[in-house]
């Protein structure tokens, strides 16, 4: 049986969600799974087409899958971290079923709930996430052994159609600071920007 | 409106009224020829999520963007929402439509369907969500219309929950068209 690469660099969330963000130049959506996922995302710097998830653990992917199937013309992204994807696996199936071109799923896999005092998750043992994607029907699914290959990867989901599944190991750093808790600014601002044409043609 | 219309049709035609083009459900025996209605028809996206927390997801990500959606579920799918309602659509303000088919009521023989029959207003009363029971195929389309213009206006969820009153055929009232 295959297991996970054996190559994968330790890499580091904030920083390969950095190198996410300064990639989008045609308002693409990026929604931002429960805790430090989207922590770092704000901290990568707020954009209106950021939705940062408070509550509602598992549910980064959903949402994205909503988005994207309401604005097929814009790329939309979907961050969640270990423990969360685990908890919402069944949505791989349904967005391996519905093929939406524009959404891309990015997993943060650190093997563990961090924010809730570091418990090991599934992905410490034997889960591998991308053998879980492919099972469901997820063609466009790798793990990013290294930076540049995140940025590869990034590239193909702005260019070509998906649904595409990143997932990246990452480390225990912890976020440099926490988005506001402020669900009903963060879902009128996301709700304005979406009304806003993506600027530019992106496909 | 005629009096021998099955239940569905005029939920169809409240849907399409508000503009609510996507339909995302779990699966439920009552709910079929809604489910099998909007599948058939072009002016809805129609499809099944694994689990009803995921359909939630998806429509309250789909109405941020501009497409208007609504879960159809049972009242046991509906028992396993209280969280993301709570700290998604309830605290970020977002009109996530739901549609429960109620089991457990009137003769249901599931004892498991039963409880959670008995506590799905409880606890949409105590998250604070705005909804209706519908009963009479009269009133089906006034109720659903009415209840997602307000959702709308209001950026609130709601919910409505659909009787076998409603969905049941009963003797002495106009034929619902509903399960046997």
């Amino acid at each position: 049986m295959q297991g996970r690469p054996s190559n994968l660099k330790l890499m580091n969330r904030f920083d390969l969600t950095c190198r996410l963000v300064s990639r989008l130049t045609h308002d693409e959506a990026v929604i931002g799974g429960i805790g430090n996922s989207n922590f770092d995302l704000w901290n990568a710097g707020p954009r209106p087409q950021n939705f940062y998830m408070l509550g509602s653990m598992g549910l980064a992917v959903p949402i994205g899958l909503g988005v994207a199937l309401a604005q097929p013309e814009r790329r939309v992204f979907a961050l969640e971290g270990d423990g969360s994807m685990l908890m919402q696996l069944g949505v791989l199936t349904t967005i391996a079923n519905r093929v939406p071109k524009n959404l891309a799923i990015v997993v943060w896999d650190n093997a563990m709930c961090q924010i809730t005092g570091s418990q090991p998750t599934a992905s410490a043992g034997l889960a591998d996430f991308v053998a879980i994607a492919h099972g469901a029907g997820l063609e466009n699914s790798a793990w990013a052994a290294d930076e540049p290959e995140f940025e590869r990867l990034v590239e193909h989901a702005l260019a070509q159609d998906g649904p595409w599944f990143i997932a990246a190991k990452i480390d225990g750093t912890a976020p440099k600071g926490q988005t506001p808790r402020e669900p009903v600014i963060i879902k009128d601002r996301f709700t304005r920007a979406m009304a806003v044409k993506p600027g530019g043609p992106v496909f | 409106m005629t009096s021998d219309e099955p239940w569905h049709v005029p939920i169809i035609r409240a849907l399409k009224d508000n503009d609510v083009r996507l339909v995302v459900h779990v699966p439920d025996n009552v709910l079929r020829p809604l489910i099998e209605a909007t599948a058939a028809d072009d002016f809805f996206t129609s499809f099944a999520a694994t689990r009803e927390e995921e359909a939630v997801g998806i429509i309250c990500g789909a109405a941020m963007a501009g497409l208007r959606g609504i879960v159809l579920m049972q009242t046991s799918g509906f028992a396993t929402l209280a969280n993301v309602l709570a700290s998604l659509a309830v605290a970020a303000q977002i009109p996530a439509l739901l549609m429960v088919s109620e089991r457990g009521t009137l003769g249901d023989f599931q004892v498991a369907q039963a409880v959670t029959a008995r506590a799905t207003r409880p606890v949409l009363q105590s998250l604070g969500i705005e909804h209706h029971t519908l009963t009479r195929l009269d009133e089906a389309h006034f109720i659903t219309s009415r209840a997602i213009v307000q959702a709308y206006k209001t950026q609130a969820p709601a919910a409505l929950i659909l009787s076998p009153l409603l969905t049941r055929n009963l003797p002495g009232r106009p034929s619902t068209g509903g399960m046997p």
